[in-house]
């Protein structure tokens, strides 16, 4: 029953999700808002788990001086602030215990919780974003070293398509007569996006829909099992 | 004389019944959920106004402007409850005000014509996977060519457990709403179960608290599999942040500390793919990544050593599981690919030909 009980709820479910699609008369309309209703209630329960999760983990490791357990410490004492901080005096224009704090907002000019998600949050999120443009940077690097035909091949596509997307590309090319327009850099550049890119594009997305179909298929009739934690 | 002067009162109403329909009326919006009306108008004039009358009988106007096109959908409406209009204009010729009402009805439709050809296709790649399937139970063997980012799986145990360092297995940061996250369990299921067998160390961060609880069991099952109970350790799966750059960072921290053996970044990926991947490139583990997200993959395809690529990811637990159910319907996704091909090269020969109401079927016109 334990391993039923999920399985017929999963394919009744399954049914009337995939029947909604195509009904829009009541009660199927009606299902799948309710059903992700239920998805947020159990998930805002489950956030509960996440943040028992976050401590006993975090103080596991602190507790056993594992490598670099105070970077442990320090999340553990920035999410208790944050916590702390959002209790008391509440975020933007929910009030927390203490009320609105209009001094502590007079001193600070915003409440502490919004002070710090502006001031430390924020700058944080936006340096680990930042990054990714040096990791652009190295991975180009890798993919254009000339070893096969392929990577020959990418390499000359990613010059043509950096170049035309630049100013110094349209420059290059201005020389090419307007009855040989297609040749101009930006043109070809804007070619290569517009129909290989995205026939290719097209394909992994059709294929992977079909995946989906055949995966949910599968879950639906219960022969793929091992999301329950086992296939048997 | 007088059943003459009857009928003849009764064509004059037939006709001023038609000559108003003729005017403004009201048709039901096809394939809804019953919560639009579309109004129609033919009248002479260079600009109309549209009333609909409230709870209280008062009239609103809803529409005021240009006469074309002379049609309107009013939308929000509640379904099979009865909604007054009125059309106000001023005739051009003789500056005349004039104004017909009506009352219309939505009606909640039971099928959505516009989404026949998807219901179709669905029907019938579904039959095919079915088709499949029973095959295999018929004892029919078919030919699953190699994934060899799944056979990858066994090489990076291998070296995780020769190095005595842990395997990183990163669910992606979509929710169990996701088919990409539970595709990425079932991957799961069968890595921690070799991980198991071979007693060496999983090391699973969540972004979300419902991958984590699903994950979490997941593990311990495939442990109880494998018939190492003991072996299981709680903190393996664990929660880390909701937000997704703070989740990278710590994942990044992770990989430098820790000095994985083997990546594993298989789910729903973003922009922090890149990030991920590159931070493990610089540790010199064993990376695989896989995602049906199209703008991701050349990011995988570069700093890792193996990628799943769209539907490789779905195909993963019947790959690993070898069930002879699960790699029948298999075939049935590349029934659907055929489907797919012949389509397209048929729309296209419809479009070099004329025949337009192909692409129409498919739009769903």
């Amino acid at each position: 029953m334990k391993r039923n009980l999920p399985l017929i709820f999963a394919f009744i479910c399954g049914i009337v999700v995939v029947a909604s699609d195509f009904i829009p008369h009541r009660p199927f309309n009606l299902m799948i808002d309710t059903l992700q209703n239920w998805f947020m209630i159990i998930v805002g329960f489950a956030i509960l788990l996440g943040q028992i999760s976050l401590f006993q983990s975090n103080i596991y490791k602190i507790q056993h001086k594992v490598s670099g357990w105070y970077y442990y410490l320090a999340g553990l004492i920035s999410f208790v602030i944050m916590l702390v901080l959002g209790l008391l005096w509440g975020t933007q224009e929910y009030q927390g215990l203490l009320g609105h704090g209009l001094a502590v907002q007079a001193w600070l000019g915003s409440k502490p919780f919004d002070y710090l998600f502006d001031n430390a949050y924020l700058p944080l999120s936006a340096t680990m974003f930042s990054l990714l443009a040096f990791f652009v940077a190295s991975a180009a690097y890798r993919a254009f070293i000339i070893r096969s035909f392929e990577s020959n091949l990418l390499m000359i596509t990613a010059i043509i398509v950096i170049l035309g997307r630049t100013s110094f590309g349209g420059m290059l090319t201005s020389w090419v007569p307007e009855s040989y327009s297609f040749w101009h850099l930006p043109n070809l550049s804007d070619f290569i996006m517009e129909y290989p890119n995205t026939a290719a594009q097209r394909a992994i997305m059709i294929s992977a829909a079909l995946g989906i179909i055949g995966s949910s298929l599968r879950i639906i009739l219960g022969i793929e099992r091992s999301y329950l934690g086992s296939d048997k | 004389m007088k059943k003459l002067l009857l009928i003849f009162w009764l064509v004059i109403f037939c006709v001023t019944l038609f000559a108003d329909n003729d005017i403004f009326w009201a048709l039901d919006l096809p394939s809804d959920d019953g919560k639009a009306l579309i109004l129609n108008w033919n009248v002479a004039a260079d600009s109309i106004h549209l009333q609909k009358a409230d709870s209280l009988g008062m009239w609103v106007t809803i529409f005021s402007g240009q006469n074309q096109p002379a049609s309107f959908t009013d939308s929000n409406l509640n379904p099979d409850t009865a909604y007054q209009y009125r059309l106000q204009y001023t005739h051009p010729q003789t500056g005349d005000s004039l104004s017909y009402t009506l009352q219309a009805q939505p009606k909640e439709q039971w099928f959505n014509l516009h989404k026949l050809s998807l219901l179709l296709f669905i029907l019938v790649v579904s039959l095919a996977i079915l088709y499949y399937i029973m095959a295999v139970k018929r004892g029919k063997d078919f030919y699953i060519r190699r994934i060899s980012g799944l056979d990858s799986m066994d090489e990076a145990v291998g070296r995780a457990t020769e190095k005595g360092k842990p395997i990183l297995y990163v669910p992606g940061i979509s929710d169990l709403d996701d088919m990409q996250t539970i595709a990425s369990l079932t991957i799961l299921s069968h890595l921690a179960h070799r991980v198991a067998e071979y007693d060496s160390q999983l090391i699973v961060p969540c972004k979300l608290s419902m991958v984590m609880s699903a994950a979490k069991e997941i593990v311990k099952e495939a442990y109880l599999k494998a018939g190492k109970p003991d072996s299981y350790k709680d903190d393996s799966v664990f929660y880390l942040t909701d937000d997704q750059f703070g989740y990278v960072a710590g994942i990044d921290g992770i990989m430098v500390r820790e000095q994985p053996a083997a990546n594993f970044f298989i789910g729903s990926f973003y922009a922090e793919s890149l990030i991920l991947a590159e931070t493990g490139y610089s540790t010199g583990a064993i990376q695989t990544a896989g995602t049906a997200q199209a703008h991701q993959l050349p990011f995988f395809v570069v700093s890792c050593d193996y990628t799943l690529i769209g539907e490789e990811l779905f195909a993963a637990s019947a790959y690993l599981s070898r069930d002879p159910l699960q790699l029948g319907s298999l075939k049935g996704h590349d029934f659907g690919k055929l489907l797919v091909i012949t389509t397209i090269i048929l729309g296209v020969i419809a479009e070099i030909i004329g025949w337009h109401w192909f692409k129409a079927f498919f739009e769903g016109v």
